[in-house]
């Protein structure tokens, strides 16, 4: 049996290797060498004891066939004690959100009181991989006995056997590319590419802004092996609605309105998070920055609603903490288009979408700008499919911190496999208390259900907390 | 069943449904002076663009109507006349419908064939105009973009298309036996080629977006969209003319062009499409080809060839004046008199005559996974219907299983679904060996072997798990439904459902009643039919009900003949020479020869010595040394894979030498042998009409031609009587009926057809 405790669970400290777009410095690693270098980057920040660490979970969406379970490799290369069990998970562009919400739930369970969360993403190599037929011509040659079973299935290989398998471009349920999706969004909502534009030269100039301010503090510098040291993402590129302007449309062709400039580039990049039981960090003296109080996962149909979660998941995690729009002071909303941002918005804001998609009786409401990913995005700063998460949490603790504010909201949406093989949506949010009384830290609580089965198991977990609290 | 090739022509048919939606009634239409209110078409200026946009209000669909012709002349002229309007945009208000083609009522209120070639010449000035407009039209398409809609399109500057499942572009002409009279035979061959606008106009096929923007007959494709600050259907619409406004602006200010760089492969076609000798040899090719699919039985097809080849070797001048003359002459011929009868009668058999059906059936459970079963539960699943699938033994579930999943996979390799929809699709599925969850049931359908006693067995084993509301339907091809209904404790709740092989293709459902059967009951049945994409004709009880008491009659006959001497593959020419799909030997093969054999038995019983002819001992015999059809590997013929070419079977030579016939010379040449195949199906028909088993002609006709493979241009056998003369029929039916006796006695109805001329069964 199990003795679920409520504890309050708190984020230690959250760090992230710079973001590099694809194919630049970082272009001769793999993925478990930039997982290996944001744990060790935590491991120094926090100086945390690596033997009181109990479990390391990390996600990836692109899979290297080598280092299947990264977390693993990660861990060890990075110093980790060989006796931290860690596991790696996986749920498209909200894996690492995935890696946080299960710690949550680890400690929540009474199963661990330390757990380090994060992800690695490293599209400057993804498996290429030979043809099927290729394939099964090269395992049936290793079980082939004499020298005439060998030569037959040598001479079996044909031409068309050579052509190499690319990772899809297309979605697996619904053969469609994310962008394409994105765009056929932002024509639904009636995006203008305009609009696109102006949001995507927002994300720039704010990032500009807060990396020239010293703002991207939860970047380590990366030491790329016998190469310089990597200190700033490279993404961050202001340009001008004129410049952006030009660009074609990159997915729906002639019309369309989703362009490189408007779209998160292939990133290359990882992250790191401590999270720890309230009384733990605090035993161990350490000044949490933020509670991670609550989470949803939401998912709906891969076709039409594939960008749309935080839409979805933002109302109903506000309506299970009692809270509402006004009492959140910040807002991380990835951005995988800038279409499917002011889409989202726009939904939020439509009492047609509420009461004909969602079933609610009037409109979700906007969440102020001024509010919102202010120190850029994923559009400029990138996006490394599973380290954006743990970046988007570590974002709203030093937003509160920075602006005075006590609660904060992240949301992003997924899909199913990679960026070019969305399958369901999940939104997840976060919510970040600041109402610490011990020290001035600010404490974000973060919690995800994955559909209506988790959702369940999850609400089971919480009032049995409340009732062993009651007894208490 | 290879019958399904010509029946599956009709099948193409754009029926689909449309969802009613208001379109856009509600936009706001009082600022623009050109909106004056018309009735089928109105247009308001947007940025120098004139958006006129199409719905007939009357209709789910839009179609070429005189009045909208005339609405539409009124609009273009003021556009032309208007120097503002740089551009215009084409496009129908009608989620469903661009403009699904020309109204037939036009054609059918015609008398003469002048007075349709003016009807069709009216319609090539208008798109002549259009081809010539001096702003660039744009056709915006969504929905279906038919026969005369497609014309439309195609006259015009710019084409768009969204990727809608409900986007189909076609000239389905050659279905009713007519041609596209509206340039259609002029301007295809020039905008797609010869040889890819001969194959879209002779076999009047159903084009998907992706594929005409690839043939060149789009120019740009659109995604639908999904639900956003409006319905997905409203949304697609807006988003497809804020495409085209912008298109129409961008060739008004040739940022756009139409012409397109010619590929290679392109170029080298056109050289060679220039020679007068390749093109002659295509026309002659073409014409081959027809002949033998038609047996030319079908003059559409010809004349098709014919006025494309007028067009090109002597001037469009020549080949539009052909076009009209020959779609007049053609209107007026009795094959496209009895196409046209066909598709209003599927039209008719698509809906359900009995109401809604108190519920819904969400659970589904067939019993038996053979060939029919499996084929009952793939069209089901295919819907999203949760199926249990029961079987008696685990290697019969499985085959069935397979061929669910082979059916699928097919699709699947077709392109037709994606592997996600199959394994979804296979996911309503289950197969079991019990009956775990037939509680849950709305409706089983039992298609188990064709035996009362099994039947009593699984009616009684069944109604003792299933719920009082659940359906019993039991898909038999000759019991009647009254003697399955005896070991029934609630005969109202039973049916009869009779499926045709195989199920995924044959588009026919026959559904019997008795005297006791409910009306909701029927109501569900249909719905469920209707459900899984079948034409339905509801029928009443009685042995082989409409279908299988016609077909009967005609391989009693066929049997005779082959006793006779004539040999299979005559035999086989013979009746395809009438238009049957399937020749009488190759069909008994594909039904079955133990089928065939016990319901020749089973209705000689019944229904006495009209079922006579051949001699029931030779299928019988057939059977016993295992000729039992297709499925065995013989029957009439020897079925080898990979060849081509049948060879009969030479022991079922040896049977009939054994039951040989003397044939009777004054009624056993060619036609003669044709007529009594047919007469005695077609009597056989009329007497199911005149003994109520049959409500009405339409639905003899639509069961005859899509359950049996009774030739189209005939348009069934009501249609056939019509348009033959009853009189003449029962003047050869007494001359057969000297030489054999009362199979050829015609059925009072028909006699009095025959006295009175004026006695018709279609207005």
């Amino acid at each position: 049996t199990f003795v679920f405790r409520m504890f309050n669970i708190v984020l230690v400290d959250g760090v992230r290797t710079p973001f590099l777009l694809s194919g630049t410095s970082y272009s001769d690693l793999m993925p478990h060498d930039l997982g290996r270098g944001a744990l060790q980057g935590l491991l120094n920040r926090t100086g945390v004891p690596k033997e009181i660490v109990d479990h390391i979970i990390y996600g990836i969406v692109i899979q290297e066939v080598k280092t299947s379970n990264v977390a693993r490799e990660a861990a060890l290369g990075a110093g980790f004690s060989d006796k931290t069990p860690a596991h790696t998970v996986t749920m498209a562009c909200i894996s690492s959100n995935q890696a946080m919400t299960s710690a949550v739930g680890l400690i929540a369970a009474g199963q661990c009181d330390v757990v380090v969360a994060g992800g690695v993403e490293f599209m400057s190599d993804v498996p290429i991989r030979h043809s099927r037929k290729m394939r099964k011509t090269m395992l049936s040659l290793n079980k082939a006995k004499t020298l005439g079973q060998r030569l037959s299935l040598l001479g079996s290989i044909r031409m068309g056997h050579l052509m190499p398998e690319l990772p899809a471009v297309a979605e697996f349920s619904t053969a469609e590319s994310m962008g394409h999706s994105a765009d056929r969004l932002a024509a639904a909502f009636g995006v203008t590419r305009v609009e696109q534009d102006e949001y995507a030269l927002r994300s720039h100039r704010l990032a500009k802004k807060a990396q020239d301010e010293g703002l991207l503090s939860d970047i380590i510098s990366f030491q790329v092996p016998g190469k310089n040291i990597i200190s700033a993402d490279n993404g961050i590129r202001p340009t001008s609605m004129e410049q952006m302007g030009k660009l074609k449309p990159a997915f729906v062709k002639p019309h369309g309105t989703v362009t490189a400039a408007n779209s998160s580039f292939l990133t290359d990049g990882a992250s790191a998070v401590l999270i720890m039981s309230e009384e733990k960090a605090l035993a161990l003296g350490y000044k949490p920055k933020a509670y991670l109080r609550d989470f949803v996962y939401v998912s709906q149909d891969p076709k039409d609603q594939l960008l749309l979660g935080p839409t979805y998941a933002t109302p109903k995690v506000l309506e299970k903490s009692g809270l509402t729009m006004e009492d959140i002071d910040v807002f991380e909303f990835h951005e995988a288009f800038a279409g499917q941002i002011v889409a989202n918005l726009k939904a939020m804001d439509s009492d047609w979408f509420a009461q004909n998609c969602m079933g609610r009786k009037s409109k979700v409401g906007v969440p102020p700008m001024e509010k919102f990913n202010t120190w850029g995005g994923s559009l400029s700063l990138g996006h490394p499919f599973a380290a954006t998460g743990c970046r988007l949490v570590t974002t709203v603790a030093h937003r509160l911190q920075k602006e005075g504010g006590q609660y904060g909201v992240v949301a992003a949406c997924a899909a199913g496999g990679q960026v070019f093989l969305p399958k369901y949506t999940y939104a997840q949010l976060a919510r970040a208390d600041t109402e610490y009384s011990r020290g001035a830290t600010v404490q974000v609580f973060l919690v995800h259900s994955f559909g209506l089965f988790s959702v369940h198991v999850l609400c089971m977990k919480m009032t049995m907390c409340k009732s062993v609290q009651k007894h208490f | 069943m290879a019958g399904v090739r010509a029946v599956g022509i009709l099948s193409r048919f754009a029926t689909s449904k449309y969802s009613r939606l208001s379109g856009h009634g509600h936009r706001s239409l009082s600022m623009s002076s050109s909106l004056l209110a018309r009735t089928y078409a109105n247009y308001e200026i947007k940025d120098g663009v004139a958006v006129i946009r199409i719905n007939d209000p009357n209709s789910k669909v839009n179609t070429l109507s005189k009045p909208l012709q005339a609405e539409m002349t009124e609009i273009l002229e003021e556009i032309w006349g208007n120097s503002a309007v740089k551009g215009a945009v084409l496009i129908s208000s009608k989620p469903g419908s661009f403009i699904a083609g020309a109204d037939l009522n036009m054609i059918q209120a015609c008398k003469s064939a002048e007075e349709v070639t003016t009807l069709s010449q009216e319609g090539q000035k208008m798109f002549d105009k259009i081809e010539k407009s001096p702003i660039p039209i744009v056709a915006a398409i969504n929905g279906s973009c038919l026969g005369g809609g497609l014309e439309f399109a195609i006259a015009c500057q710019y084409r768009l298309a969204t990727k809608s499942k409900k986007t189909v572009l076609g000239t389905p002409e050659v279905m009713l036996g007519l041609l596209p009279g509206a340039g259609g035979t002029q301007r295809l061959p020039k905008m797609l080629g010869i040889p890819a606008a001969f194959d879209m106009m002779l076999t009047g096929r159903n084009i998907r977006p992706d594929k005409a923007k690839k043939m060149g007959l789009v120019h740009q494709l659109v995604d639908p969209l999904g639900p956003g600050l409006k319905s997905p259907e409203e949304a697609t619409i807006q988003y497809l003319e804020t495409v085209a406004i912008e298109a129409a602006k961008n060739l008004a200010n040739k940022k756009l062009s139409v012409k397109k760089e010619k590929g290679l492969v392109q170029k080298l076609q056109d050289m060679v499409m220039g020679l007068p000798f390749v093109r002659k040899q295509i026309y002659n090719m073409v014409t081959k080809k027809v002949m033998g699919q038609t047996k030319g039985l079908y003059p559409a097809p010809l004349k098709i060839i014919e006025c494309v080849q007028t067009g090109i070797e002597k001037g469009t001048t020549a080949g539009s004046l052909a076009e009209s003359v020959n779609f007049g002459n053609l209107a007026m011929t009795s094959e496209s008199l009895a196409l046209r009868g066909l598709y209003h009668g599927q039209v008719a058999c698509k809906k359900n005559n009995f109401g809604s059906p108190a519920r819904d059936v969400k659970n589904l459970a067939v019993l038996g996974a053979g060939l029919m079963g499996a084929g009952i539960a793939q069209v089901t699943v295919d819907k999203s219907v949760r199926t249990i699938l029961k079987d008696t033994t685990v290697e019969g579930l499985t085959r069935g299983q397979q061929q669910v999943y082979k059916g699928l996979n097919d699709k699947t390799k077709k392109k037709a679904i994606t592997s996600f929809q199959r394994d979804t699709t296979m996911s309503f599925l289950t197969g079991q060996l019990d009956y775990r969850g037939f509680d849950q049931a709305d409706m089983v359908i039992e298609a188990v072997f064709e035996d009362l006693n099994v039947k009593h067995k699984v009616i009684k084993e069944v109604e003792a798990v299933i719920p009082p509301h659940c359906i019993f339907a039991t898909n038999t091809s000759a019991l009647p439904i009254k003697e399955i209904a005896a070991a029934s404790k609630r005969p109202e709740k039973v049916i009869g459902m009779h499926y045709f092989s195989p199920v995924d293709k044959m588009q026919l459902l026959e559904i019997i009643t008795t005297d006791k059967t409910s009306k909701d009951t029927t109501a569900s049945a249909v719905a469920v039919g209707l459900k899984q994409g079948k034409i339905i004709i509801v029928v009443g009880d009685g042995p082989g009900f409409y279908t299988t008491r016609c077909l009967a009659a005609m391989l009693a006959e066929a049997v005779r003949v082959l006793q006779e001497g004539v040999g299979p593959k005559k035999l086989d020419a013979l009746t395809k020479g009438l238009g049957f799909p399937v020749g009488g030997a190759a069909l008994a093969d594909e039904v079955g020869i133990d089928v065939a054999a016990h319901v020749a038995e089973d209705l000689g019983k019944a229904l006495g010595s009209r079922f006579g002819g051949g001699n029931v001992e030779v299928l019988k015999t057939m059977v016993q040394k295992g000729y039992k059809g297709r499925k065995s590997g013989k029957g009439c013929y020897v079925y080898e894979k990979k060849s081509k070419d049948k060879k009969v079977n030479p022991g079922v030579e040896e049977i009939l030498k054994a039951y040989q016939l003397k044939p009777a010379p004054s009624v056993s040449g060619d036609e003669d042998v044709q007529y009594r195949l047919l007469s005695r199906f077609v009597n056989e028909s009329v007497l199911c009409l005149q003994e109520g088993i049959l409500p009405d002609p339409v639905q003899g006709d639509i069961g005859a031609v899509f359950g049996l493979g009774f030739p189209p241009c005939l348009g069934g056998p009501f249609r056939f009587v019509d348009s033959f003369g009853a009189d003449k029929l029962v003047q050869k039916m007494h001359r057969y009926e000297e030489v054999y006796g009362n199979q050829f006695s015609p059925c009072q109805l028909l006699l009095d057809h025959a006295k009175d001329s004026n006695k018709r069964f279609h207005k």
